[in-house]
């Protein structure tokens, strides 16, 4: 068995079993802890609080204009190079061929060409993250082998990406391989670290806004 | 009085039994929460306390780490894989001791932290979550912990040379005004701010004015006279519980319809939104801050105001009132209604900053320096309205401010909202 066919047959469906096993987990792990009923007479209706809950999921993803000073540049930063990533998962012909195969639906993509420019910009977005975390006191104060790896390991898989199809230093075959094998990684450390935000955010957004909004606190 | 005001809180020989305490109670929502966090270090900015220094430790959820490498190593999902290949370090005295300074002197629970969060994170409420672990670890603060300690004993948080009952009597001979004082039935029942009683009395006996002016049939209760709850500062929750119980008996003793928050902020967050659950029932009666009850009277047509001569004024929102407890335009209905000419600060409303004094910090001898420097922030903006009149509707901020006028020897002097609406009262109430 050659490394492309390794990588896109039994290691892909073992890194699918791990990712998608460890992410329910991680989800089941929080039903068994205590749910605490709040007594507290609510200020707002259900439906009042539940809506805060879904403009919350808006209204956090950029920030209020208090703030917008202070932190506008590095979200806006943090938000291109996710931007990027989506584009690239989304919309390359192959990546919407190997979805397509998982879901039953394809879509039309982008360009290559147009692919290989998103793919340039989001890997000096993604240099730009890692200045930043290591050169913000406040990020690298907060900042753990999580934070390093999860940045590397999706970086590594568009690098190899980019390598691939720009078949630059070694065969198509073995490049793709490579890049896959990297997936299969990501996949794999998906579950075990930050990369669950992709799962969090907007139910954390819509939670906590949706308990504010009972109180009628700001949010 | 007690002996309890001569205690200092025992450091607990197992802080790693209180840590895995706080990992097996934290319960699913601040797991959630402590899950959430992408360490993109954005709540710092939201922070007075990193604002004003630029020390990175000040970083909200930073002030959190210790139980959040607890919760990885004890609850969460890979808990054992942390164990096992030790990614997780048992919480040491040593840390927890140094994250006393992070949880208590430079915190004020003034949630806007919790406002910055893009994921959304209430870092405000983690901390007080922290600071419960910390009371039970023993690293609540001397202060906190003896005013907590002896509150719970006696109801008053300090010996006193007189009881607060007393005092309030006085007060009321004073400013002739009539005090209702255990009255065995009443449809609202009062408390006061300890704050008022010491520094403010004519706050004291603004409310009383107030309500006897509104002929609402109300009373003060001697065995549930104070509305600050040092157990919830210093996150002692099972004094926060016995604490808050006093009044809740006696409300329920009198068989008051509502119990009526004065001008205290935390005693708001203590009473209107941690209470029942504390209590582990619904309240039998609503709590409403005086603020939000004299706007309902000014919106039901039973409040009439004169208009006031307080100048160009800007109001201090208190942020357990407003930002957390959601009384944002009471404050601001019963200024228009006196034609105040306001001028909000730049950071109003749910997004102000914080007094500095919040969370028991104005109680902590060691946080004065670190406090005065923060609340440089805020007094800058005060400054920045160019207003003659600093309004507020907290008897706490109102102590920071003027503290702070003493230290600084600043040109403004902290007023009461409440008293502003007393001293502006129009004779038409007619009550149905």
């Amino acid at each position: 068995m050659d490394l492309l066919s390794f990588a896109r047959g039994p290691a892909l469906k073992v890194a699918i079993t791990i990712f998608c096993l460890g992410a329910a987990w991680r989800v089941v792990a929080f039903a068994l802890l205590r749910i605490r009923r709040d007594l507290n007479k609510p200020r707002a209706s259900v439906f009042k609080y539940m809506t805060g809950g879904l403009v919350a999921v808006a209204s956090r993803s950029w920030p209020h204009r208090e703030f917008i000073g202070r932190t506008g540049a590095g979200e806006a930063l943090g938000y291109s190079y996710h931007i990027g990533l989506f584009a690239l998962v989304l919309l390359f012909a192959p990546h919407i061929a190997f979805l397509g195969s998982l879901v039953g639906v394809t879509w039309p993509g982008l360009p290559s060409s147009l692919i290989t420019i998103i793919s340039v910009v989001t890997l000096t977005l993604f240099l730009a993250v890692l200045f930043r975390r290591v050169t913000n006191r406040v990020m690298r104060m907060l900042s753990n082998f999580d934070d390093y790896f999860s940045w590397f390991i999706t970086m590594l898989v568009i690098v190899t990406g980019l390598a691939a199809t720009a078949h630059f230093g070694a065969p198509y075959q073995t490049l793709l391989g490579i890049h896959i094998l990297s997936f299969d990684v990501l996949l794999v450390w998906f579950p075990f670290g930050k990369l669950m935000h992709a799962f969090y955010i907007f139910p954390s957004r819509a939670i906590n806004g949706a308990l504010l909004a009972r109180k009628g606190a700001t949010s | 009085m007690s002996e309890a005001s001569d205690l200092a809180q025992p450091i607990q020989a197992n802080v790693a039994g209180a840590m895995k305490g706080f990992a097996q109670e934290i319960g699913a929502l601040s797991a959630f929460r402590l899950e959430s966090c992408i360490h993109c270090g954005i709540c710092a900015d939201a922070c007075h306390f990193y604002i004003a220094t630029d020390d990175p430790k000040y970083t909200p959820i930073w002030k959190v780490e210790p139980f959040k490498q607890a919760y990885k190593r004890e609850t969460s999902a890979f808990a054992p894989l942390f164990r096992l290949f030790g990614f997780k370090r048992e919480v040491t005295a040593d840390q927890l001791a140094q994250w006393q300074h992070l949880l208590f002197d430079s915190c004020n629970m003034c949630g806007r932290c919790s406002l910055i969060c893009p994921m959304g994170i209430d870092v405000a409420a983690l901390i007080e979550q922290s600071r419960h672990a910390m009371f039970d670890a023993g690293l609540a603060p001397k202060e906190l912990y003896r005013k907590a300690a002896h509150q719970q004993a006696t109801g008053q948080p300090e010996a006193s040379a007189e009881p607060y009952r007393e005092q309030l009597l006085a007060i009321g001979i004073k400013f002739d005004v009539p005090i209702p004082l255990d009255i065995r039935e009443a449809e609202v029942m009062l408390c006061v701010p300890r704050t008022d009683i010491e520094h403010y009395p004519s706050a004291v006996a603004a409310l009383a004015r107030v309500m006897n002016h509104l002929k609402v049939s109300c009373t003060f209760r001697s065995d549930g006279l104070v509305a600050e709850n040092y157990g919830y500062y210093a996150g002692g929750k099972q004094w926060q519980r016995d604490i808050s119980m006093r009044l809740i008996t006696q409300a329920i003793a009198c068989k008051a319809k509502m119990l009526l928050i004065p001008e205290c902020g935390h005693a708001y967050t203590a009473l209107r939104w941690e209470a029942a659950d504390l209590y582990g029932q619904p309240l039998p009666f609503k709590v409403l801050s005086v603020t939000e009850f004299l706007a309902d009277q000014l919106a039901a047509g039973l409040l009439t105001l004169k208009t006031s001569t307080s100048g160009k004024t800007t109001f201090h929102d208190p942020c357990q009132l407003v930002r957390k407890g959601g009384v944002n335009e009471a404050p601001r209905q019963l200024m228009k209604a006196m034609g105040v000419e306001l001028h909000e600060l730049e950071n109003h409303g749910g997004f102000a900053f914080c007094c500095g004094g919040g969370g028991g910090v104005l109680d902590i001898e060691q946080a004065a320096p670190l406090r005065y420097r923060t609340m440089e922030v805020k007094l800058r903006e005060i400054d920045a309205t160019g207003a003659e009149t600093l309004l507020t509707s907290c008897s706490d901020c109102r102590r920071t401010f003027d503290d702070a006028q003493a230290h600084f020897t600043w040109d403004k002097k902290p007023n009461s909202l409440l008293e502003l609406v007393a001293a502006n009262l129009l004779e038409t109430v007619n009550r149905p």
